[in-house]
């Protein structure tokens, strides 16, 4: 039996650790507060972008932009994942990833190439592993509170490649805060818009129907406005992920220290337990040694 | 008959206004535009500068918008602003620096491994992380 010594040194490491899971756990449970009040806030905005977006793709404009138009043979596609910058946070980045290699696989068998660009450096670390990935740009340390201006980078990086018909389809890649205890690992459809629309009907049953022939009156002219509103729409989806994918880290790291700390009280449990048995144990035999040994006299 | 049209003023970070105005003052790329109730469909690009709102009572609400897009439907106008000042040369300089952290990560690549490997060792890790789970379980009883 190890002695009473090893035993102390172990329930003062476990008493250390929870220390620490504890500290990590009210960190994010502070931190959640604020990125779900900041995921709250930009949903106008992407609310508004939704509904102009689709009064624009119903407009029956005469000008085609390459977000708007569907190709047919798909030869190379784009993913942004967006992960967290810190572990700690439960199977969250590992889930994603986890939906996200099949479908990668599926695109390889097909023969199709597939680009990513990383949000986070978790996601970072994991694609520069991957073999037949291209990782083609990457953004991390986005803190607490993530401005557009720092997306804005990866962003333009992948829509340049799109634009220049190097990329057929672009995804998004990020885990959705549906509450504290569930985030949701989800891939969308980021581009071209056709194929958004139609998976939107097929998931949300939201239909974007043709109505009366009718079109926009647009300052200066089509293109520059179409391009600079498409532009705008992609930047604030990412940016919509990112902040879901926060306020989701912090969800998933605050239950994850919970259980840890909840492991350590048990762990610390047992072994106090055994301690005292050890002790007693101890001065059990001493008793009997000692009254062995008067006996003996 | 309304004379009022609701306005939603929004920015990715913010709800700035919402709710009904006779009339909306912004400044778009080709100049000054006033807009009141039942104005046409228009798209346009806006300009630095203040977006006011005429509120039904005749009072002004005036905001300031570092750029955006103005939207104005049959039944709603919508401007959504910018949060972050933009310029091609600021965009592009964002992107090269993207794209540069993507590099250095690559030169740094330890050892690359195949799509069918990871997901080998992804699975194999959340099966662990499963029978660890069950086995808890079962101790508890």
């Amino acid at each position: 039996m190890a002695s009473g010594r090893e035993i102390k040194t172990k329930i003062k490491s476990t008493q250390n650790m929870r220390k620490v899971t504890r500290a990590l756990e009210m960190v994010s449970a502070a931190k959640i507060r604020r990125a779900q009040d900041m995921m709250k806030a930009s949903r106008p905005y992407a609310r508004s972008m939704r509904k102009v977006i689709a009064h624009v793709a119903q407009a029956s404009t005469d000008f085609s932009h390459p977000f708007l138009t569907q190709r047919e043979n798909i030869a190379r596609v784009g993913y942004i994942v967006v992960s967290t910058d810190r572990g700690l946070c439960g199977g969250l980045n590992s889930n994603l990833f986890r939906r996200l290699l099949p479908a990668i696989a599926e695109w390889h068998k097909q023969g199709v190439e597939v680009d990513v660009v990383a949000v986070g450096q978790k996601a970072i670390s994991f694609f520069r592993r991957i073999k037949g990935v291209n990782l083609i740009g990457s953004v991390s340390h986005l803190g607490e509170k993530p401005k557009l201006e720092q997306l804005i980078g990866v962003i333009k990086v992948m829509m340049d490649v799109y634009t220049s018909n190097g990329l057929d389809r672009v995804f998004l890649a990020y885990n959705d805060f549906v509450n504290t205890m569930t985030q949701k690992p989800t891939i969308d459809a980021l581009l071209p818009l056709p194929a958004v629309a139609a998976e939107m009907e097929n998931t949300d049953g939201v239909k974007l129907e043709q109505t009366n022939e009718w079109d926009y009156i647009y300052e200066p002219d089509a293109q520059t406005v179409l391009e600079h509103v498409l532009a705008r729409y992609v930047e604030s989806l990412v940016y919509q992920a990112a902040l879901e994918n926060l306020a989701s880290e912090h969800a998933a790291r605050m239950v994850a220290m919970k259980s840890a700390s909840d492991n350590a009280n048990k762990v610390i449990d047992e072994l106090t337990l055994i301690y005292n048995k050890a002790r007693q144990a101890a001065i059990t035999q001493e008793i009997s040694e000692i009254v062995g040994g008067a006996a003996a006299v | 008959m309304t004379n009022t049209i609701r306005v939603d003023i929004v920015s990715a970070e913010a709800e700035i206004f919402s709710g009904d105005a006779t009339m909306v003052i912004a400044t778009g790329e080709l100049g000054e535009l006033g807009i009141t109730p039942r104005h046409a469909p228009l798209i346009t690009r806006l300009k630095p500068g203040h977006v006011d709102v005429v509120l039904d009572g005749g009072e002004r609400q005036q905001f300031y918008v570092s750029g955006g897009i103005l939207e104005v439907q049959p039944q709603v106008i919508t401007v959504l602003a910018d949060t972050a000042a933009r310029a091609s040369d600021l965009d592009e300089a964002a992107a090269q620096r993207a794209k540069k952290e993507a590099e250095d990560a690559l030169a740094h690549r330890t050892e690359a491994v195949d799509i069918a490997e990871a997901q080998a060792k992804l699975a194999e890790a959340m099966a662990q992380l499963q029978a660890l789970e069950r086995l808890r379980k079962n101790l508890k009883h």
